[in-house]
């Protein structure tokens, strides 16, 4: 079975050092995966040409088909490499727009490794203090090693290593399929919005929990 | 099929004049909307309720037991009656009571509401917002179909030997539609009660609550209320009308770039394009109303918006008149024609009490007297036996 892995970049520039970045762990993965005799494909999500449509989104609540077409890829994917370059000490706002767009189970469980870039070492947190707990929140499996990479960086042999670890841990739990294993037992203990854009969101009666204290309730307050 | 309007009561600036209307010149405003859209044969005139500025509409029942006096024929409903910071014994005696007063032209929608601090003023938990809404609701739907209820829950004081008065109209209680834009425990709710869904169907992409309505056709039949198809469902929308399409679209877009809600971040166009509002001729309309019924299959009851935004009362007035004579009479036929056969109409009053009694005569409630502690004892009406 044909794995996919998605990169979400929110660099700017063309090429974008962050692109590059998430560039390289998704090349390392790919090669992991392959000696593990797992074939896999790389898409990749540029929230750049999407800023427009993700503020909308916001203010309006109603998304563009382009931006519905990023977040089905991002839903669809078994990992994700998400990236965002370091403005003003913290994570890009495009990034975060972007982010505070999908719904909050669309993440659930899959494997993400973290990445950010930065025009100084002095921001090399961002990444383990924002970008980690920000995944916290949406309930994805971020994995151990998060890779940030300041410009003398690119000329240092660790930012390699890093990378390494990074998609090896990546290949294993996507081989794993630790996503899959998780939602298969345990998808309606985490909350969910119902017709959401989660490829396990639900989206008729077929697939909702009519026993739950609150459904009970709404029928009449039932106790059977 | 019923058509009509809906207001939520919003006092906003017009952004062509400058000028906001005092809150009297825009509850009187909505008395004139009100009373012309009974004037021209629409079905359902609904009001919101809120509680802070920028709206009016605090009070919806005396609000509509006025209208219901200068008016005809006109439903009255709500859009939307909080079901979560009101008392539920409240609204099973001010309904009731507006039911009485306006001939049994009362119905009413329930909803959540949309203002977070409106749960603190009134001294509920936001976190508890929807078991407040089962729960209440739960509750109102038997102060209104027994004569005494005994009742203890989790989110308001125990009653004990408790009457709702006065007893609704001919012993029907209003109809109910359930308001939600997210909630599947709501649509579960209206399902479960045979009770109607609203989709409001503004600033949402089009068909987005498609899933919802859905949802709810299927528990309407689960709980053998009829088919699927059958399940009373209402949906709402946005309309700005003029005989010529590019008079509404250029009349209207101040309104809409100006509108705090609407315009700062999309273009009018490409809002049509995305979402249900419908601007333009009304052919046009008439023509984007009819993908409501193809998209959620047929429903009983289409309300639009047409006096928020700071639209003067004039333009307001001529959207009600517009749609009473161009839209409206054509939807009927349209719809009617498309409509799959054994799809019931939205109930009214006289409906429901057909329902209950066939041709017998409806139950008029005649309390015993005072024992002389105001109260009447154990049976309250004429008509009830103290069961052994």
């Amino acid at each position: 079975m044909t794995r996919n892995l998605v990169i979400v970049s929110a660099g700017t520039s063309q090429p974008s050092t962050t692109r590059m970045l998430a560039d390289r762990i998704a090349a390392v993965s790919v090669e992991r995966l392959r000696e593990m005799e797992v074939t896999t494909t790389v898409g990749a999500v540029e929230v750049a040409p999407l800023a427009v449509e993700a503020a909308r989104a916001l203010v309006t609540g109603v998304p563009s088909a382009e931006l519905e077409a990023a977040i089905e890829e991002i839903a669809a994917a078994d990992a994700v490499i998400a990236a965002a370059p370091v403005y003003k000490a913290g994570i890009n706002g495009l990034f975060k727009s972007f982010v505070d767009v999908l719904d909050d189970d669309l993440l659930i469980a899959k494997p993400v490794v973290l990445a950010a870039t930065a025009g100084s070492s002095r921001h090399a947190l961002v990444v383990d203090e924002q970008m980690r707990s920000l995944f916290a929140y949406l309930r994805a499996l971020t994995l151990p090693t998060s890779v940030f990479a300041a410009p003398e960086d690119w000329g240092a042999a660790e930012l390699g290593e890093r990378i390494a670890r990074a998609a090896t841990e990546l290949a294993v739990v996507i081989d794993a399929q630790i996503e899959r294993g998780i939602a298969d037992r345990a998808w309606s203990g985490y909350r969910h919005e119902f017709a959401g854009n989660a490829t396990r969101a639900e989206q008729t009666a077929a697939n909702v929990d009519f026993d739950s204290p609150l459904m009970r309730l709404a029928a009449g307050g039932r106790t059977n | 099929m019923q058509f009509g309007i809906f207001s939520v009561s919003d006092v906003t600036r017009n952004p062509v004049t400058g000028d906001t209307p005092s809150e009297a010149e825009r509850i009187q405003a909505i008395v004139e909307i009100a009373r012309r859209a009974d004037q021209v044969g629409l079905d359902v005139f609904a009001i919101g309720e809120h509680h802070n500025p920028p709206f009016f509409s605090s009070s919806p029942t005396t609000l509509l037991a006025h209208v219901a006096a200068l008016t005809e024929r006109i439903i009255l409903s709500t859009a939307v009656t909080l079901i979560t910071t009101n008392d539920p014994v409240k609204i099973a005696e001010d309904y009731a009571m507006l039911q009485h007063l306006a001939g049994g032209r009362v119905d009413l929608m329930l909803g959540r509401g949309n203002t977070a601090p409106v749960y603190p003023w009134f001294g509920q938990d936001i976190r508890q917002g929807l078991p407040l809404a089962l729960e209440h609701y739960n509750l109102l739907h038997r102060l209104w179909r027994e004569d005494v209820v005994d009742w203890e829950g989790s989110v308001r004081t125990p009653l004990q030997g408790f009457t709702s008065i006065p007893r609704p109209l001919d012993g029907v209680p209003p109809f109910v539609w359930h308001g939600a834009i997210r909630t599947p425990e709501i649509a579960e709710q209206a399902a479960y009660y045979g009770n109607g869904y609203f989709a409001n169907n503004i600033l949402a992409p089009n068909f987005h609550f498609v899933p919802l309505v859905n949802l709810y056709r299927e528990r309407f039949a689960h709980y053998g209320h009829g088919t699927p198809e059958q399940a009373i469902v209402g949906l709402g929308g946005h309309a700005f009308i003029a005989k010529r399409s590019q008079d509404a679209i250029r009349t209207y877009r101040p309104y809409f770039e100006g509108s705090p809600i609407y315009g700062h971040s999309y273009k009018l166009e490409d809002y049509l394009q995305a979402t249900p509002m419908s601007v333009g001729s009304p052919q046009e309309v008439i023509e984007k109303t009819l993908t409501f019924q193809e998209g959620f299959g047929d429903y009983q009851r289409q309300l639009w918006n047409v006096d928020s935004g700071g639209l003067p009362l004039e333009l307001a007035l001529e959207q009600v008149e517009l749609l009473g004579t161009e839209v409206v009479p054509v939807l009927r036929r349209e719809m009617e024609a498309r409509r799959a056969p054994g799809v019931p109409d939205a109930p009214s009053h006289a409906k429901l009490v057909v329902a209950k009694y066939g041709d017998a005569a409806p139950r008029q409630a005649r309390p015993n007297p005072n024992r002389g502690d105001n109260l009447t004892g154990p049976t309250p009406y004429q008509d009830e036996e103290l069961a052994a």
